[in-house]
């Protein structure tokens, strides 16, 4: 395992030196200490390493990842995972707003609670939060999967697009054109197999669906009123 | 019509409201039928102060000139050496604005990367990502990073050769895009992870921070991912352009692109175009003097843009203070949109060539703005390339056959003191005198 004093040797150091790690690196294994809520630790990886943060982080952890797992042994501040493409993002503690901006691939797992915009945008990323989630979650979803063990807030999938939201407890609120969906046998498959790999403690039974009505798609003057 | 009536009462001459003029007859005739407010792209076409209110003075007695053609004007420009390792150098200050694939088409984007390569200066993707084509064809690219990061990559962002971080735009400060249905064929849904089809709304806020403070932390981030190595510009509308570049130069910015209200959108609401922002000539100088009060000014750069059309236009921007202008709306024309030679085309479309901007509709006849394959096959990058770097050259010679008669042997060397205004509103907006005064409204220690 390489280990990594962020607080000695500095931001610039470690983001170049992960990202100078190539697919078939054998330096499989990173640990950084002192994190102390520094931002953009760990962004822009493209190679399948595993990089363990020993602490909380600020803005931007993970940001662009690809193929990385980031494993953020703390709390994760603002916009953590932002475009990731695939890889892996676990947050132990809680993660503030904007989880998975825009986010294409991957998973990100939050084993406490998201925060307000968790999803927003996001174009084809997995979700999974063990606890709450803020509002306005998914705002615009394109794609991807949001599943919260716990309760959403205001406002879930506000003019979402394609995207998938999973909630077992309650929601505040549905943004314009969210609708509750039926759960149907692949949908209970999907969220079989992405709470065995996301490690929640949660039954696939247990959830509701939600998703777009699709009746904002194509601009109409009658549905002003929904904004 | 009778000059009299029947009692031989002579009739007033019929006299149309200023008010209510054809044009906004028009307008409410069209809203009371459709119930939906006009979207059309382009700029603002309203008459506003512009560049063509201001004159310069050229060379006399106490300015001598350089000779045309023969001593050199310098017309490069270095943009973002203030913290990247490898900034842009051009050969001409005259730079591509930011157009999307989805409002052009995919030969118009090689078209702008070709011509403005073979003019020496950049160009810049859009709404919608970057297209192998426009990488290809352009030397120097400047990726756009926008609220919707539609086709938004780490690969592609590594590809730039600059990033833009777009807050505003010109022609719609504060407002999102829209592109509507049918011009998302499979390939633009694809770039954007859409369906086909439906309309996509490009958000107006940055999904993941707002304000100056995240900004700085956004721009770190994209520095960290692209090694420290590329210029980071961040482009303002004309809103509050003292305060915008000031902060964003607080954020860490390399250069400042400042879009006036001329400037072109490919979509939005007419009455946002028409009646929210700043006109390019007012927005400068507040720039200029933000730079100027940070220390910054020239090692920030300032390109603006928004209804620039000729070398005179460059000149004049320069002379106050830009290091580098952006042409959206004038390369489109200069690729054939607009052209007389397709007029019985625009008319069965309801218009007229040089009035065309339903470029949402995606019917264009020029083949330009449009993703119909039947449509886009009229349009030829070569040619269109070709008649972009011609336009671009004939503008640089045009600016410097202006600043060599000012005695100028490099575009930045033009300066206000070069500068007159024909109008009242022009100087105190450029804050250069009024032709044949020593005076403009608002000068320091004037008691008129």
């Amino acid at each position: 395992m390489q280990s990594f004093d962020l607080e000695a040797q500095g931001l610039r150091a470690l983001n170049s030196t992960l990202n100078a790690q190539s697919t078939e690196t054998n330096q499989t294994v990173w640990e950084v200490t002192n994190p102390k809520g520094s931002h953009a630790i760990a962004v822009g990886l493209d190679a399948p390493i595993e990089v363990n943060v020993k602490g909380s982080t600020g803005y931007y952890c993970g940001g662009m990842n690809k193929q990385a797992t980031i494993h953020v042994h703390g709390s994760a501040g603002p916009g953590t995972g932002e475009n990731m493409m695939s890889g892996k993002i676990i947050i132990e503690g809680d993660a503030s707003q904007y989880l998975g901006a825009t986010a294409h691939g991957g998973l990100i797992v939050v084993k406490g609670n998201a925060s307000s915009r968790c999803g927003i945008s996001m174009k084809g990323v997995n979700i999974v939060v063990q606890g709450n989630i803020g509002h306005m979650s998914a705002f615009m979803g394109q794609s991807g999967n949001l599943v919260v063990c716990g309760d959403a807030g205001d406002a879930l999938g506000d003019s979402c697009y394609e995207a998938r939201f999973f909630v077992r407890g309650s929601v505040k609120s549905l943004g314009a054109d969210c609708e509750k969906k039926e759960m149907r046998p692949e949908h209970i498959e999907f969220l079989k197999e992405i709470i065995a790999e996301s490690g929640v403690d949660a039954k696939p039974e247990e959830f509701t669906r939600y998703g777009s009505a699709r009746t904002l798609y194509n601009f109409d003057v009658d549905n002003a009123g929904a904004y | 019509m009778n000059s009299h009536d029947d009692k031989g009462i002579p009739h007033t001459t019929p006299r149309q409201s200023a008010t209510f003029s054809a044009d906004v007859n028009s307008d409410i005739r069209r809203a009371a039928a459709t119930g939906i407010y006009d979207i059309r792209g382009g700029g603002a076409k309203r008459k506003v102060p512009s560049f063509d209110d201001l004159l310069f003075m050229g060379a006399s007695i106490s300015r001598y000139p350089l000779e045309g053609y023969r001593e050199k004007c310098d017309t490069s420009v270095t943009i973002g050496g203030l913290h990247a390792s490898n900034p842009i150098h051009l050969d001409i200050p005259i730079t591509i604005a930011g157009m999307s694939f989805g409002a052009l088409s995919g030969p118009a984007k090689e078209a702008l990367g070709r011509g403005a390569s073979m003019a020496g200066t950049s160009t810049t993707t859009g709404d919608g990502g970057m297209t192998p084509e426009e990488r290809g064809h352009s030397n120097k690219l400047v990726y756009q990073y926008l609220p919707s990061r539609y086709g938004m990559n780490p690969d592609d962002l590594r590809k730039a050769d600059a990033i833009e971080i777009v807050v505003g735009q010109g022609a719609k400060p504060g407002g999102g895009g829209m592109l509507l249905g049918q011009k998302i064929s499979d390939r633009v849904a694809g770039m954007r992870n859409l369906p086909k089809g439906i309309d996509q709304r490009s958000a107006c806020r940055h999904p993941d921070w707002t304000g100056p403070d995240d900004l700085e932390i956004k721009i770190l981030e994209l520095r960290e991912i692209t090694g420290w190595k590329v210029p980071i510009y961040v482009k303002v509308a004309g809103a509050r352009p003292y305060y915008d570049v000031t902060l964003a130069v607080k954020a860490g910015a390399d250069a400042i692109v400042l879009d006036g209200m001329q400037g072109g959108t490919a979509a939005t609401q007419d009455v946002f175009i028409e009646h929210v922002g700043q006109p390019t000539l007012a927005i400068i100088r507040p720039a200029v003097q933000a730079l100027q009060d940070l220390g910054m000014h020239r090692k920030v750069q300032l390109i603006l843009s928004g209804g620039i059309r000729s070398g005179a236009d460059v000149a004049k921007a320069m002379a106050l203070g830009a290091d580098a202008v952006a042409i959206g709306t004038a390369a489109l024309i200069a690729l054939g949109d607009n052209d007389p030679k397709y007029e019985a085309e625009y008319n069965a479309l309801g218009t007229t060539s040089g009035a065309y901007d339903d470029w949402h509709e995606g019917k264009d006849p020029a083949g330009i703005t449009t993703q119909d394959p039947e449509l886009m096959k009229r349009f030829d990058p070569i040619e269109g390339g070709r008649r972009l770097k011609n336009y671009l050259k004939v503008m640089t010679l045009e600016a410097q056959t202006i600043a060599r008669a000012c005695g100028k042997n490099h575009l930045h060397n033009l300066e206000p003191e070069d500068l007159v205004a024909l109008t009242m509103e022009a100087a105190a907006m450029a804050k250069v005198p009024l032709c044949g005064t020593d005076w403009y409204p608002g000068k320091p220690n004037t008691s008129y």
